[in-house]
């Protein structure tokens, strides 16, 4: 299905009933969309692994196909059973991410609208080794370049005092990383942890509880709460 | 023994450690035994924390009669036609896939010098610490004119299931134009929003429903949780369904017929269709019954939720009066984290952190549109005693009160899972 609906799109815009196949994405525009998914996922030379994976390269890379990044399982099963990314595969993804994938760690509700999928597709497009093949695509998050010192995010976490403290995040978020509504939290890389709730301790992120709850938290806590859930078992 | 009157969810292994005489901790071969009563918030959140950490060092044993816990919390959405009653039924089984012994039964007496429970069945289970987690029961004589037996005319709906399903059928059946009345609660009680959602959520059925239909509140109390939100959304929503009438107007000087379906406020009879009839409440009968109770409720001591009245007894949740924290399910699920960090070290050694408790109660007004107020707490000798807090404003906009109605999903799914775990 989706191989005979990319290749039609190369020639003509016929059947192709994911993505209007003639339909290319604007690839600057693209990258406006992209500020969506910047928390997570990083595209470009320097690119690396964050809380989400990095986006180089991904046009036909399978689902959950990067080494060193720990994926939900329902990613894994997805990749082992076949799912490769292509702009068809990435358009319904990013529709409905969880729809498709429902134990996705991806804490993004989608792109609702298909001219900003077709754009950040087209803009990742161009990142993959040899786009020609593939139409467009897209993909989810927030930035995170906060300002906080680094001597704060250099606190090595007690990850058993973290455990103990996570007992009250796990009230709202679930300890196996599914979201219904409240973004997973697990198996975030470190800083990045210690990013966003120092980010909410000082008020450069806005969510009322998210404040309260980060306000009481000392550094030793916002680092062991980085240590214990970056630690857990997928 | 009758082990026929009861149901063993855990191993067999592990359910007759728990059934083999009583011994001491002291022996040095048996394990420390905890024992839960109450599989709601406070107590499934215990015994699940307990079992898991302590990773089979401690023999954790859970009573409740039930097979199905049906939350309060999001039972009025229920009611509102937002979720089915199977949305918020949850059973034991991963409690005791986490090696929980689940014992399907009541506890119907504590004796503190022996240290044991007696259930129902007449078996006695022993324990070392024992945690009461029983909810609430209501005061007698509290709606002159009500009393238990008249809960199936005048649903209360405040322990959630087939009380909560009597009442949907009976707001269903009201006549067009007819009177839902409800009398309110004075404080404490659980839930401080509840009622005043349950309001919201009868409205918008009878909005879509039954649009003549009335709602009638007589309520002791002159102000109440999250007033000006509610009052805002039923302004904006509901205008002239709801008539609240405060003490000042005699709403604390209520009486009710069952028989003949009336309500009486300061005098004043109204013949009503439904009467949802929410009475003073006290904590759940067993703590009175195991003399931990003082009036009541059973004061605890904020640091770990043991009691005033004995160190191995512990009480968490509605039952507890542990000073700033609402009755909550959030409430009793916090407590209990901190008290299974404190049981576990008494019995095992293994490290005991600081108190830390937390709160948010979502409530919903209408469709997509939800409200919540929240706060965090920190012991204190004397309680617990609160440190920081928020509310939702009045005026905020329709998106923001969208993504607090999906944030409650969110933390629904979040606290049961919390509490039972994965069911296998
Ligand atoms: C309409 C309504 C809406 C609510 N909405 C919310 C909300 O949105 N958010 C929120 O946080 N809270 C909400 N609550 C409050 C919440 O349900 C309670 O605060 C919470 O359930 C308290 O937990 P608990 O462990 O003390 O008691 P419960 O959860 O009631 O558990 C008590 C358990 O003990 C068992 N039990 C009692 N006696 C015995 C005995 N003798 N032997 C064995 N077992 C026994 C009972 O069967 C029951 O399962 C709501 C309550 C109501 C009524």
């Amino acid at each position: 299905m989706r191989l005979a609906c990319l290749s039609l799109s190369v020639a003509a815009s016929v059947l192709c009933t994911t993505v209007a196949a003639d339909t290319f994405g604007d690839p600057v525009a693209g990258e406006v969309v992209f500020a969506n998914c910047k928390a997570c996922h990083k595209v470009g030379p320097e690119a690396g692994n964050g809380i989400g994976p990095h986006l180089n390269g991904l046009f036909g890379r399978a689902a959950a196909g990067l080494e060193g990044f720990r994926y939900s399982r329902s990613l894994q099963r997805a990749g082992s059973n076949g799912l490769e990314w292509h702009a068809d595969t990435l358009d319904a993804f990013l529709e409905d991410p969880r729809g498709y994938a429902s134990g996705t760690r991806m804490s993004f509700r989608g792109l609702k609208d298909q001219e900003e999928r077709l754009d950040v597709i087209a803009y990742l497009r161009g990142f993959s080794a040899d786009p020609a093949n593939f139409p467009e695509a897209d993909p989810t998050a927030t930035a995170t370049d906060h300002d906080i010192d680094p001597e704060i995010l250099a606190i090595e976490g007690d990850a058993e005092y973290g455990e103990y403290l996570s007992s009250e995040c796990t009230t709202c978020h679930r300890a196996d990383g599914g979201d219904d509504g409240i973004p997973s939290i697990v198996l975030w890389p470190e800083q990045d942890f210690k990013i966003a709730l120092q980010a909410y301790k000082n008020e450069q992120r806005s969510h009322p509880v998210m404040q309260m709850i980060a306000r009481r938290l000392n550094d030793e806590e916002i680092a062991a709460l980085a240590a214990y859930f970056g630690s857990l078992e997928n | 023994m009758t082990m026929n009157r009861r149901m063993f969810l855990g191993t067999t292994a592990a359910a007759s450690a728990v059934l083999s005489a009583p011994s001491v901790l002291a022996d040095g071969h048996a394990k420390p035994r905890v024992v839960v009563i109450g599989g709601g918030a406070g107590g499934a959140t215990a015994a699940r924390y307990i079992a898991k950490d302590s990773e089979g060092a401690i023999d954790v044993t859970l009573i409740e009669p039930s097979k199905a816990y049906y939350t309060c919390f999001f039972s009025n959405l229920y009611l509102g036609g937002f979720k089915d009653i199977e949305d918020i039924g949850h059973s034991y089984g991963g409690l005791a896939a986490t090696g929980v012994n689940v014992i399907h039964d009541w506890a119907v007496g504590v004796d503190r010098d022996t240290k044991t429970v007696t259930l129902a069945g007449g078996d006695t289970v022993a324990y070392d610490k024992l945690i009461l987690s029983p909810g609430i029961d209501f005061v007698e004589g509290a709606v002159e004119g009500w009393d238990i037996s008249a809960q199936n005319a005048m649903p209360h709906a405040f322990k959630a299931g087939s009380q909560t399903e009597l009442l949907k059928a009976q707001l269903m059946a009201m006549p067009e134009g007819g009177t839902f009345a409800m009398v309110a609660p004075p404080n404490p009680y659980r839930c401080p929003p509840g009622p005043y959602e349950r309001v919201s959520m009868v409205a918008h059925y009878l909005k879509a429903n039954n649009p003549t239909a009335k709602i009638l509140i007589a309520d002791p109390k002159p102000s109440f949780s999250k007033q000006g939100l509610f009052e805002e959304g039923w302004n904006t929503y509901y205008a002239g369904m709801i008539d609240r009438i405060g003490p000042d107007f005699g709403g604390a000087n209520v009486s009710v017929d069952p028989a003949a379906m009336t309500l009486s406020i300061d005098g004043e009879v109204t013949n009503v269709d439904v009467c949802n009839v929410i009475p003073a409440m006290k904590a759940g009968r067993i703590a009175e019954l195991a003399g931990v109770t003082d009036g009541n409720w059973a004061p605890v001591n904020a640091a770990d939720m043991s009691t005033k009245a004995d160190p191995d007894v512990y009480v968490l949740g509605d039952s507890a009066q542990q000073g700033d924290m609402p009755k909550s399910g959030f409430s009793a699920n916090s407590q209990a984290k901190v008290c299974a960090n404190a049981v576990r070290g008494a019995l095992t050694g293994s490290r005991v952190f600081p108190a830390k408790f937390a709160n948010t109660c979502w409530s919903l007004i209408a469709t997509d549109d939800g409200v919540k107020v929240g706060a965090t707490y920190e012991a204190t000798d004397e309680k617990i005693a609160k440190v920081d807090g928020f509310v939702s404003t009045t005026g905020e906009s329709a998106e923001i009160r969208k993504a607090t109605y999906e944030e409650s999903e969110g933390w629904y799914t979040g606290i049961t899972s919390d509490m039972f775990g994965n069911a296998v």
